[in-house]
C-alpha cells in the first residue's frame, strides 16, 4: 500500500527531477515558449485580420477563399497541421526559414491561429451596431473615417478579450513543435519536459512543465474573463464618477494615436 | 399682426425638402409609391401611419442612408439623389436622430459631439469641444459632458443625440420616432427640445407617434400607408376632419 503510493509520487513528483529540471524549463523553454507564442500570435492577428477582412467582403470570389481557409485550418487536427505545415514546407524545397524549425513552427501554429483569429475579428466588427455607421454617415463622416472612428474603436474592443484568450491557446499550442523537432536551444517547455522524462523514465519533468503552463495560462484566463465581464456589465452600471471616466476614456487616446499614424 | 409675422417668418428661411415622384423596392416589396411632397422650409412636417408604411425608409431617402430606386430628393436646389453628388457634404447638411440614438458607446458625451465637428467640419479641438459644451448645455445636460452613453439615461442620451445632430448647424432635421424608446417619464423632455427647434424656424421632418407634438408643432401632418401618401393636410385639418377612411380608422386607433 505504502510502496504503491510511494511509486505513485515518484513517478508524477519526483522533486530531485523536478528541481533538476527546473532551471533548463526556465531559462530555455519559458522564453522559447512564449517567444513562440507572440511570434506565431503576430503572424495569427495578421493573417486573421486579412482573412477576416476577406470574409466580410461583399466580393463571393474573395470571401469564398478565406472561408474555405477558415473552414479548412479549424476543422482538421492540430497535429496534422503543425506536421503538413513544419515539416511539409522544408521537405517540399519551400525553405522561406532556411535550417531553422523554429521559423516553421512559428508559420505553422501562426496559419492555424490565423483562422481562429479570422473568426475572432469578423464577429467583433460585424458586433458592431448599423446604427453607428448610420450615424456616423448620417453626420457626413465618409465610409473610411467611419471605419477608423466608429467601427474600429468598438470593435478593437470587443475583440481584444476573445483575442487575449486564443492567446492563451496560442501558448498550450506551442507545445506541438515538440514534434518538430527542436535544437537543444530552441526547444520549449514541453519538449524539455518530454526529453528529460524519457532518459529518466519518470513523467516528473512533465508535471514540473506543466505547473508552469498553468502558472501562465490561469492568470491570464481569469483576468481575460474579469475583462469580459467588465466589458458586458460596464455599460449598465459603471460608475459614474468623472474621475473613472478620464482614467477609462481611451477613445480619444485611440483617436489621437491614430491620427498621428495618418499625419506621419 | 403678431401671430401674422411668426407664421410668415419661417416659410421665408430655412431650406425646403422636395420629394419627387420616389420609389423604393426591397426586394419585391415595393415600401415607396410614387411619393410627391413638399417640406416648406423653416416648418415641421410631421409623418405619421402604422408600423411598415414606410415612414422610416422615406426619411432615410432624405439623407440617401436609402437610395430611391426612382425619383428625386432635393434638399434646397441640390439634388440628393444624383449619383456625382458629394453624399457627405450632402449628409453633413442634414441632421438625423433615431430611435435607438445609436450614440458611438466609447466616446463620452462631449466626444459624440466632436467627433464630426473636427472630421467634417474641420474645427480645430478646442472649437470643437467649445460648440459641443454649449450644444450640451442647450439641451440641458451641462456638467454631464464626460459621461458614456453607458452612464445616461435614454433620456440623456437622446438629447445627447440632438445636440450632436445640432452642434453640425443642419439646415434640416430628421427625427425618426425619436421617444418611442423612451420611458414615459423622459419623452417630455425630449418633446419639449423638438418643440423649441420647430418654433425656431428649423426645416423638420418628424416621424412619430405623438399625435399631440404634431398637432401643436408641425405645419403640415403626412399621413402614410403601405408606401402610399394617403392624406397631407395642416393639422387641424387633418385631426379634426381627415378625408380618407383609413387615415380615420388609424386616428380613431391611436387617440
Ligand atoms: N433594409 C430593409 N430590407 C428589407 N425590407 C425592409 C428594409 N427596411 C425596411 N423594410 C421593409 O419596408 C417596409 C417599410 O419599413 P419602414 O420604412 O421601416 O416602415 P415604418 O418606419 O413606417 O415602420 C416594411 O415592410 C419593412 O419590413
Ligand atoms: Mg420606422
Amino acid at each position: 500500500m505504502f510502496e504503491g503510493l510511494q511509486r505513485v509520487w515518484e513517478t508524477f513528483f519526483n522533486l530531485d527531477l523536478i528541481g533538476q529540471t527546473l532551471p533548463t524549463l526556465l531559462r530555455v523553454g519559458l522564453p522559447n515558449t512564449l517567444l513562440l507564442a507572440v511570434l506565431a500570435s503576430v503572424i495569427g492577428v495578421v493573417v486573421g485580420v486579412v482573412i477576416a477582412a476577406g470574409l466580410m467582403s461583399s466580393k463571393v470570389a474573395v470571401r469564398l477563399p478565406c472561408r474555405m481557409y477558415v473552414d479548412v485550418l479549424r476543422g482538421l487536427p492540430h497535429i496534422l497541421t503543425v506536421y503538413l505545415v513544419g515539416q511539409g514546407l522544408p521537405l517540399a524545397g519551400i525553405t522561406l526559414f532556411g535550417e531553422s524549425t523554429y521559423g516553421y513552427a512559428a508559420l505553422a501554429i501562426g496559419l492555424l491561429e490565423g483562422a481562429y483569429m479570422a473568426e475572432i475579428f469578423r464577429a467583433g466588427f460585424q458586433s458592431v451596431e448599423k446604427g453607428q455607421t448610420e450615424a456616423a454617415r448620417g453626420l457626413g463622416l465618409s465610409h473610411l473615417e467611419t471605419l477608423r472612428f466608429v467601427v474600429f474603436p468598438t470593435g478593437a474592443r470587443r475583440v481584444l478579450p476573445p483575442l487575449t484568450g486564443q492567446f492563451i491557446l496560442v501558448i498550450k499550442g506551442t507545445a506541438l513543435v515538440y514534434l518538430l523537432g527542436l535544437t537543444a536551444g530552441q526547444r520549449e517547455m514541453f519538449a524539455i519536459a518530454q526529453d528529460t522524462a524519457i532518459v529518466n523514465a519518470s513523467l516528473s519533468p512533465l508535471v514540473a512543465a506543466g505547473l508552469l503552463f498553468l502558472a501562465i495560462t490561469v492568470p491570464l484566463t481569469y483576468a481575460v474573463n474579469a475583462w469580459e465581464r467588465r466589458l458586458r456589465d460596464g455599460r449598465k452600471d459603471a460608475p459614474t464618477g468623472s474621475a473613472t471616466d478620464s482614467a477609462t476614456d481611451s477613445a480619444t487616446d485611440m483617436d489621437r494615436a491614430l491620427a498621428h499614424q495618418g499625419t506621419g | 399682426m403678431t401671430t401674422q409675422t411668426t407664421s410668415q417668418a419661417p416659410t421665408t428661411h430655412g431650406t425646403p425638402v422636395t420629394f419627387d415622384h420616389v420609389n423604393k423596392r426591397f426586394g419585391r416589396t415595393r415600401v415607396l409609391h410614387d411619393i410627391c411632397l413638399e417640406v416648406p422650409g423653416g416648418q415641421t412636417t410631421c409623418v405619421v401611419g402604422p408600423s411598415g408604411s414606410g415612414k422610416s425608409t422615406l426619411l432615410r431617402c432624405t439623407n440617401r442612408l436609402e437610395e430611391p430606386d426612382e425619383g428625386r430628393v432635393l434638399l434646397g436646389d441640390t439634388d440628393v439623389t444624383d449619383r456625382s453628388a458629394d453624399i457627405d457634404a450632402v449628409r453633413a447638411r442634414i441632421g438625423m436622430v433615431f430611435q435607438t440614438f445609436n450614440l458611438f458607446p466609447y466616446r463620452t458625451a462631449l466626444d459624440n459631439i466632436t467627433l464630426a465637428l473636427r472630421r467634417v467640419r474641420k474645427l480645430p479641438a478646442d472649437e470643437a469641444a467649445e460648440r459641443a459644451r454649449t450644444h450640451l448645455a442647450s439641451v440641458g445636460l451641462a456638467g454631464l459632458e464626460h459621461r458614456r452613453p453607458g452612464q445616461l439615461s435614454g433620456g440623456q442620451q437622446q438629447r445627447v443625440a440632438i445636440a450632436r445632430a445640432l452642434a453640425m448647424e443642419p439646415e434640416v432635421m430628421l427625427f425618426d420616432e425619436a421617444t418611442s424608446a423612451l420611458d414615459p417619464e423622459l419623452v417630455k423632455g425630449v418633446l419639449s427640445i423638438m418643440r423649441d427647434l420647430a418654433g425656431q424656424g428649423m426645416t423638420m421632418i418628424v416621424v412619430t407617434h405623438e399625435m399631440r407634438f404634431a398637432q401643436e408643432a408641425a405645419g403640415q401632418v403626412v399621413f402614410l400607408d403601405h408606401g402610399r401618401l394617403i392624406e397631407k393636410a395642416a393639422p387641424d385639418k387633418f385631426f379634426g376632419a381627415p378625408e380618407s377612411p383609413r387615415l380615420q380608422a388609424f386616428l380613431s386607433a391611436v387617440t
